[in-house]
């Protein structure tokens, strides 16, 4: 054997085969993970696959962690396995007690753990870059590592403070009100430009670790400031922007370690996020420049016609009761107003004492129903309503709710609103809506008169198919069922 | 060279995604948006580096924070998930919702 081979023997037999053996599996593990993840997101496609494809995707983190784990710049595990176990111990019960009506705040609170992750990785590799006791033996950052880090900690750290802000709203520990001061916009637009700016000079100028900071500084304000002026009611398009700016996030993290696992991942996620965004403003007629641009500040100003004072039509339940235990079609449409009851059993309850009679029961489910898209979705499947006599289409609902005799609204009021199609001058205008109205009879159960998320007034209110039920949806329709119940011991 | 590596992995993962996702029918998606959550968890891979390499005292400190916020996160966003997914259970469910 030659003397060559013979040193690149012993090296490879030091650590060059061993680690290359090592990275191979580290490298495995993270491919396998990601053919986990793409399948688990295929897997959503279909209901009945869904638990199990995302099941596959949890084991892939699973892989991804311990292929991490063999990385052979870890030198000690003490820390790793206690960061591990606190935050399972953590996540456990928070994943078990949320109540499904406070998904969307739930889903903005994880987020906001997963960008602290992402930001404070960011912070630990640049320090790590320029670290005194190691300057001289490395090079410092490249530009592109340099740019990838920057873009890492903006999105991370903008994804960190508004993703709880937009828990706070959602949650209303802050007012759903949009907040907003005089130059607000100028405001945002300066520290955006002075962020930009700065990640433009970190990249000339890698060891310029004021600009790094500055960034950091820079974008958790504007986490702040940009999620302040928009309203509750937008909140869900706020959560998938900052999904998809948390896959970005992510992406760069690997662009900066070099890992493709990481890379996959957050561009999964941050086209993910970027569609639904852009799907939830088109349903909520948006425009989606609006939403990229996270400048969808400017509050719907509610038109004012409230100067003239009109009655709306009420019923008792005992009438409505009667009416509706001899439908033959009845379209439900739902809004968040009966997730907050909680009445999405006793709907079912309803639901099954009409079928029961021989009626046919439809949920028309609007894209921006509840908080969330397909929010309500999960809160009536929750109760055991079979997914089947859903409608998710607004165009197939609409169809059925023509030919319906019925239609029940529980808690939805923009999503009716007629104005989205007659009136040029409603911030709704556009909007698509559902027609209850063309049913024979609109039942609307309502907690008072007060307007929509949006804040403008409904004339659907005061048709003249139109018959109101006030109250809490829940006792409504708990008295609902007793009366339709009563009918059946009367007979 | 290995950037422009990264970048082709990027830009196909980022088409997957958007074919993928755009797929997902609007009755799933909240679970949807937990499912891309709990992935996104994913800065675990690098949080355990940063928490176990040999970077300095504060850089292990910032790295356990982030491990832990990671796990919560990765924990919290598959469990809240397959929660969710449960309930669409294809066709027991009707016999389950009758409970």
């Amino acid at each position: 054997m030659t003397l060559p081979a013979l040193a690149l023997l012993s090296q490879a037999a030091e650590g060059g085969a061993l680690s290359g053996a090592r990275e191979s599996i580290v490298q495995g593990s993270y491919l396998v993970a990601s053919v986990l993840f793409i399948l688990g997101l295929r897997s959503l496609t279909r209901p009945t696959d869904a638990r199990l494809g995302m099941q596959q995707a949890a084991f892939g983190m699973l892989f991804a962690v311990i292929g991490t784990l063999l990385n052979h710049e870890i030198i000690t595990y003490q820390w790793i396995i206690t960061g591990l176990v606190i935050g399972a111990i953590a996540g456990y019960p928070m994943a078990m007690k949320v109540p499904m009506t406070a998904m969307p705040q739930f889903i903005a609170f994880s987020h906001a753990f997963g960008a602290i992750a992402a930001t404070l990785v960011g912070v630990v590799e640049y320090r790590h870059a320029y670290d005194p006791a190691i300057q001289g033996l490395q090079p410092g950052l490249s530009s592109g590592t340099a740019a990838a880090l920057g873009f890492e900690v903006l999105f991370g750290a903008l994804t960190v403070t508004g993703s709880f802000m937009a828990f706070g709203k959602l949650q209303e520990l802050i007012t759903g009100r949009p907040i907003t001061f005089k130059g607000q916009n100028a405001i945002n637009l300066l520290l955006m430009a002075v962020a930009f700016g700065s990640f433009g000079w970190l990249v000339l100028h890698p060891d310029a670790a004021w600009a790094f900071y500055a960034m950091v500084g820079l974008a958790l304000f504007l986490g702040v400031s940009m999620v302040l002026p928009i309203g509750g009611g937008d909140m869900p398009v706020v959560v998938s922007l900052l999904n998809s700016y948390a896959g970005l996030a992510a992406a760069a993290t690997g662009f900066a370690i070099g890992n493709n696992v990481l890379i996959i991942a957050g561009a999964l996620e941050g086209a993910g996020g970027f569609i639904l965004s852009m799907m939830m403003s088109k349903a909520m007629n948006r425009s989606f420049g609006n939403v990229i641009f996270g400048a969808f500040g400017s509050a719907p100003t509610s038109t004012a016609k409230k100067g003239e004072a009109r009655e709306s039509k009420t019923i008792s339940t005992e009438d409505a009761a009667l009416q509706m235990a001899y439908a033959g079609s009845v379209v439900i449409i739902p809004g968040y107003g009966m997730a907050v009851a909680q009445a999405q059993h006793v709907c079912r309850e309803l639901m099954e004492l009409i079928q029961k009679k021989g009626g046919d029961v439809k949920y028309a489910i609007h894209p921006v129903a509840g908080r969330m898209p397909g929010h309500l979705n999960v809160i009536l499947s929750e109760a055991g309503i079979d997914y089947g006599t859903l409608l998710t289409d607004v165009d197939d609902a609409n169809r059925v709710l023509q030919t319906a005799d019925i239609a029940i609204i529980i808690g939805a009021n923009d999503i009716v609103n007629p104005d989205a199609e007659e009136d040029k001058g409603s911030p709704l205008y556009g909007m698509p809506i559902f027609r209850p109205w063309t049913a024979k009879t609109v039942y609307v159960i309502k907690r008072g008169k007060g307007t929509g998320f949006s804040g403008v007034e409904n004339p659907l209110f005061f048709r003249d198919n139109t018959l109101m039920l006030y109250g809490d949806a829940k006792s409504v329709l708990g008295s609902l069922v007793k009366e339709v119940k009563a009918l059946d011991e009367g007979h | 060279m290995t950037q422009i590596f990264q970048l082709y992995v990027f830009i196909l993962a980022g088409f997957i995604g958007f074919f993928v996702i755009s797929k997902v029918p609007p009755l799933l998606h909240t679970p949807l948006m937990s499912a891309t959550n709990a992935i996104s968890g994913i800065s675990l891979v690098g949080a355990i580096v940063a928490a176990g390499g040999q970077y300095g005292k504060v850089s292990t400190i910032l790295g356990f924070i982030a491990v832990i916020c990671a796990a919560t996160n990765v924990t919290a966003g598959f469990l809240i998930t397959d929660r969710m997914l449960a309930m669409f259970g294809g066709p027991k469910k009707s016999a389950e919702g009758a409970k």
